[in-house]
Formats: C-alpha cells, structure tokens, sequence
C-alpha cells in the first residue's frame, strides 16, 4: 500500500490533533475569557498575533461576508496553543520566524506581515502553502470560522452562517429542496 | 442473588464490554434469572455528555479508544516493525460503539452466509461459508430489531432475505438525497431503499423520537432517540435487579482453573487497583481487537499462545472497514445537515460475480458525511483552492449543495491480517499494546475501483453538475472489527462453534464482531447483536438441561 491512512474518517481527525481530549473544558473556559477580553492573547506573544492574524485573514479573507478576521479566528487559535494543541506552540513561534525570513526576502522593505498589502501577502501565502506549518494554520482556521463559537472563533456563528449551516437541536422536514418538490409532487 | 455483588460473590457470568453485543448478553442473561456483572472499561455518560461541539466530540473522539493511554501500533505485513497509528477505532463507554455509530443497522443477506459454496474459493485467503444459515439466525434479528428500536420498511429492500416481522418503527423522513438517490436508481434500474437504522422514528419504549438534528456519527444522542445498547437493553438488564454495570473497569485477564475452565477476571477498577471477579461463565464481547488481545493476554503454562487458541486462529483474519466514497454538487440546497447521517441504500452491487474476475461487492447509502469543520478541511473537490476568496466562495456554494455516496465493500479474511501484541508497547495499565498487520487483498482493491464508478454514475443520474472522487488507495481507520476469532464447526479451523462458545474453554464465550467468517458487505451492528441473542438463547437453553 503506497497510501496508507487518510480518507474519509482519517481526515476528520488531523494528525496534529489527535489525543487532546481532557483539555477542551480548559480551552472552552479561556475562549470565553477571550471574548470578554477583546483581542488580549495568552499564548501567543500579542505581535506575533497580529501576523498570525495577518496570515489567517488570507486563508479566510474578509468581504463577501464576515471572514477569518470578523469571526475571530485569532482568538481561536491563541486559545487552542494554550489548551489543545499547546504542542503545537512552538510550531508557530518557530515557523512564524521562517515566514518571516520569506518575508524579508520577498518584500525587504517591508516590516511586517501586517503592514504587507494584500496582494504582498497572497504572494507570501503562496510561497509557503506548501509547508507542515501552513498545513497547521489551515486547519485551526478552519476550526476556527467554522468550529463551535465556544472555543474563541466562529462568533455569532457567522462562519456557520456562511456556509448556509444551522446549529439547531431539531429540523422538520422537508430538509431541503429536492425533499421539499417530492413533497410537493406528492411523491 | 441481588446486584450489586461483591468480588468474593461467585456470579453466574462476567460480561466483558457492554457495547452491541454485551449489552444484549447482559439483559438476555439477567432476563433469564442468571447473576451478571458487566465489566466496562469506560465511563459510563449520561445524555448531558453528549453535545453538538464538532471539534469535541470528531476530532477529539472523546466516545473512542483513548490513544495516549492505550496505545496501538500498525504494520503493512509482518516482515515490518509496527509503528504507533489509530488504525483502529472503537467506542469505549457503556454502549461501546453502539453510543457514537451512525445507525446502519442492515441485515446481511442469505447469500452472506454460504458465499464460499455460490462463489468458490478465494486463492490465499480463509474465504468459507459460515456455520450457521440466515435462516437459523433471522428470529434473532428480528429481536434485536424490536429490543433496539429500528426504523425501516421491511420488504423494500428486494434483495434482503424473508423477515418473520415488520421492523417496529417506520422509516425515517426522506432526506433531498435520498430523493435524488431514488430519482437516479430509477432511471438506472436499481432499487433505493429506506435506511434500516437504530434511531426512533417515532417514540418507542419510554424514548423519545430522533428530532432530525443530524449530528449522530461520531456523536452521542441527547435525546436517547439513537438505538443504543445504553439506552435501549442495557436499562433493560439493570431493571431485572440481577445485572451490575461497572464502569472504568478495565480488564487485564480471564482466568483458569485446574481442570481447563474459567473460573473469574481479573481487572483493574477506576483506582487502578486489581479485583478479581469469580464466575461460573464468561462473555468476552470486548470487540474484534480487544477480545483477541484479551486472549492473548491470558495466556497460561497450559495455553502458552493465548486463552482458547488452540487453532492458533485467534487475532488472525481481521476483516476491514472498506468502502469508496464520491461526492456530487448540485444546483439547488440539500441541506445534508439536517436529518440522520443515512437516508436511503442501494443492494444492486451487493453480490460477487465470477465474471467479474474478482470477489467482492457492496452496498451504497447517500450519506452525509461532513460537519461544517470536516467540510472545510476535506468537503471540495481536490482541484478546489484550499485558501482565499475562491475556497470561501466555494465553501458557501458547496457545503449545502454537497450530495455523497458511500459504499461499504467487502475485505476478504487473510491469516496475514491479523491482531498480535506488540513486544515493545505497552499500555498505562502495563499490558502489551495491541499490534495492527493489515494490507488489503487484490480483490478488494478490485472491488472498491469497479464500485466506484457506479456510485459515480449514480450521482449523474441524479443530475449532479460535478462528480469527484476520494482515493481508494488510501484506506483509513476501520471502524468494523470483524474476523479475529471465527466461528466454525472444526476446533482446528475456527476459536468459536456456531453458538459463540469457545471451542477450548467450555464456560468462555466470546460473542461481537470477532465471530464473523467473512465481512460480508459491512454495517455489522445487526449482525453481531443478532448472534448475541442466538448465543444467550443457547445458554439459556442449555443451563435448564443443566449444562452451565
């Protein structure tokens, strides 16, 4: 077998993420401080977040509805590096660095991600969306916009509202439209 | 005698695990007068543990085997080192699997049962009929069926064998893909039917009806309306006043006495501290990895390779959880969200055809298959981009409008699959980690790219406006563990007789997924609980002529 383990299941279930389990309450408590606190971070050192932030605004950008930005993906993350997927921490510290090295030799006027345009930061986003890392800050953007609200990101559940997703405990039939014009047709 | 009972206590029967087929055991057992003390390496969750948090409950599996302290390792084959993998995935709670599964609740069909004779041999595997008929083990899929809570219309599926009842509760609503699976099978000649699944349609038994609120797969339900051994024969059993559940007991040993019999487990309670539990019987339903590990753990001077091996078959034959899987988009919202996870199947490729030039076949079920996070992460096609404006717009157009078939395939029984223990890992307890060699077989690669194309052609049919696929070359975690101690009437050839009864150990029965000769065509819940209710039916029957 030349693929060994993904698939459908698999990809629910990232490698990085695996086994974290006791620590969602702790991580669910913080999210909350989190919104309390506005964009006070704990794990992440605050000008490290702004890039971190900088970047996740291109995974998930801002227009044609609330993005990575509005929906407070930042907060997400600094959460998650301090409870769930606190071994992943020195992966950004770490490969925040190397992003920037890529940076100063792409744009060597530049000072910062953030400072970046958008164009200058697609441009950086492609030169490293090929990397583990970028790999990592993918997937905790994703759960960021798209996970519960509780753990920092997805607020006011417009990451939920952008995809057309409704958390609710219960749905009546017809669920959607093609269930809806066989109800219709008398099928 | 009245539960609760003490170690000193010598009960009637240890149950080991409570999940689809102890669970059964547990109130079969009770119900019939015997002592049962049910021993659940889990906790025990009630409905305010179940949540709808995505990240929680998939991709941390909170429900599942816990890895960091059970830890498991997989091989390609036996000429390589194991490396520690999640290969496989079980549900570990009271109501094991049965808790966190989606609710496939299928019966296999009559050919399952003497597919060997209808196909021939397969070269190189352990492909053989099985010891017993559909017919011998219908009634017990019908019990099962009404003491679970299963929502289905009987008949229509054509391809099932004869059913002595109705299913008791009616088909779940239609879902939009189970309207464009009909639509599609239709106009390609094949025959959709309603899901057979352990989730109430309407209320049953003191439990209320599912309320359509999707999230069954990898979660537990809120509302009890998931047919779960939890909810539905556990209680069942715990109200005779006969049965004990113990939960965080986590079994390191069945033991021996002189004369060849069990006579009591050895396990490790929350505190970690060994109790021994004497009973005249053992169930072993630990599921089909942990059973054959527990085997081999119990091994003694005078069975040096493992407790009822003396086949040499137990671990050996592990069957996989396979299948293809397809997605389509369509012009107008689904809403797959909304609604169990399977609405309606088709059998039409179920059975094996020589002509094909391999063995296998499968069934499809339109499926929703991804929570909002696993759609970001794995819902668009491969071409689709992975960040920007265009991934978000495409977020917003596919998730509501993505329609995916599954197709659940068989995995031929290997001697070179298998579950060991592995010499170098042990788990928290100090007990030798189960060891994973797995590779599929030919055919069944073979039969997992001839279905997929029809799964593909089914979506167009449907009137999808694309079709994609996921690899079939990268298999995944299997869920169905199936094969490690097969049942059979030859000592030599099989762990168990027909009845889930050691060959070896007269009062050691060892009843889930393990039992099972072939996989069939997957969806296993049925069928071991069906085999559950024939083994106690057995005990029980034999313990009146006095033979336990």
């Amino acid at each position: 077998m030349s693929g060994g383990f993904s698939t459908r299941r698999q990809m629910l279930a990232s490698a990085f993420l695996l086994g974290a389990g006791a620590e969602i309450g702790e991580a669910l408590q913080h999210a909350h401080q989190a919104v309390r606190q506005g964009f006070a971070v704990q794990s992440l050192p605050p000008e490290m977040a702004k890039e971190v932030e900088a970047l996740v605004c291109q995974i998930i950008p801002s227009g044609d509805g609330p993005g990575a930005r509005e929906t407070g993906v930042i907060h997400f993350i600094d959460r998650a590096l301090g409870t769930f997927a606190a071994d992943q921490k020195d992966l950004y510290l770490r490969s925040m660095g190397e992003v920037q090295e890529v940076r100063r030799k792409m744009f060597p006027e530049s000072a910062s991600i953030a400072g970046l345009t958008d164009v200058q930061q697609i441009a950086l986003v492609h030169a490293i969306e090929k990397t583990p890392f970028f790999g990592t800050l993918r997937t905790h953007t994703v759960m960021g916009f798209l996970g519960s609200p509780e753990y920092g990101g997805n607020q006011g559940g417009a990451g939920w509202a952008h995809i057309g997703f409704e958390d609710k405990m219960a749905f009546d039939p017809p669920f959607g439209a093609y269930d809806a014009a066989a109800e219709r047709g008398g099928q | 005698m009245k539960a609760p009972y003490s170690p000193r206590d010598i009960v009637d029967f240890v149950v080991i695990g409570s999940g689809a087929a102890g669970g059964v055991m547990a109130k079969e057992l009770s119900e019939a007068g015997f002592s049962v003390v049910v021993l659940e390496q889990g906790p025990w969750l009630k409905e305010k543990d179940f949540l709808h948090d995505e990240i929680k409950f998939t991709m941390h599996s909170p429900l599942t085997n816990d890895t960091k302290r059970q830890p498991l390792t997989y091989r390609e084959n036996d000429s390589m080192k194991a490396r520690p993998l999640k290969a496989i995935e079980y549900g570990r709670q009271v109501g094991g699997g049965t808790v966190h599964f989606t609710g496939n609740y299928w019966r296999f069909h009559e050919s399952d049962f003497h597919e060997r004779t209808l196909f021939g041999g397969v070269p190189g595997t352990g492909f053989a009929d099985w010891p017993l008929s559909y017919a011998e083990l219908e009634p017990f899929y019908t019990k099962a069926e009404h003491d679970m809570g299963i929502s289905g219309l009987g008949g229509a599926n054509p391809f099932e064998g004869p059913r002595s009842k109705p299913y008791p509760l009616p088909p779940m609503p239609a879902k939009s893909s189970g309207v464009l699976l009909e639509r599609a099978a239709k106009k390609l000649g094949l025959h959709a039917f309603p899901a057979p699944v352990a989730v109430l349609s309407k209320p049953y038994r003191g439990r209320s009806a599912c309320t359509s609120c999707g999230m069954c797969e990898y979660f537990g339900c809120e509302m009890r309306a998931k047919s779960s051994t939890l909810v539905s024969v556990i209680p069942m059993a715990l109200r005779t006043g006969r049965c004990e559940v113990r939960p965080d007991s986590y079994v390191r040993q069945i033991r021996m006495d002189s004369n060849g019999r069990t006579n009591g487990v050895l396990y490790f309670d929350a505190n970690r501290r060994e109790v021994f539990q004497k009973a005249r019987a053992v169930a072993l339903c630990a599921n089909g990895v942990e059973s054959p590990r527990l085997l081999l753990n119990s091994k003694t001077s005078r069975a040096p390779d493992g407790l009822a091996n003396s086949s040499g078959l137990v671990g050996k034959y592990l069957m996989w959880d396979n299948g293809a899987f397809v997605s389509g988009l369509f012009e107008e919202p689904l809403n797959e969200f909304k609604g169990i996870q399977v609405g309606r199947v088709l059998h039409d490729f179920y059975n094996a055809d020589p002509k094909r030039g391999f063995y296998g076949g499968g069934g499809i079920d339109a499926r929703f298959n991804f929570y909002p996070v696993s759609f970001g992460l794995g819902g668009l096609p491969e071409d689709a981009p992975k960040w920007g404006a265009g991934y978000k717009r495409m977020l917003r157009e596919y998730f509501t409008r993505t329609m995916s078939l599954l197709s659940h395939t068989t995995s031929l029984p290997q001697l070179t699959n298998n579950v060991s223990l592995d010499p170098d890992m042990r788990d928290a307890w100090g007990l030798p980690a189960a060891r994973i060699t797995y590779s599929p077989h030919a055919d069944d690669l073979a039969t997992l790219r001839w279905i997929q194309p029809k799964q593909e052609e089914i979506l167009r049919a449907a009137g999808a406006k694309r079709v994609w696929r996921y690899p079939v070359d990268e298999f995944g975690m299997s869920l169905h563990l199936m094969g490690t101690c097969r049942m059979g009437l030859d000592p030599k050839t099989s762990v168990v007789n027909p009845y889930s009864r050691s060959h070896d150990v007269p009062n050691l029965y060892i009843v889930d997924g393990s039992n099972f000769v072939t996989s069939a065509r997957q969806q296993p819940t049925a069928t071991i609980q069906a085999l559950a209710y024939r083994a106690a039916d057995r005990i029980i029957a034999e313990s009146k002529r006095g033979g336990l």
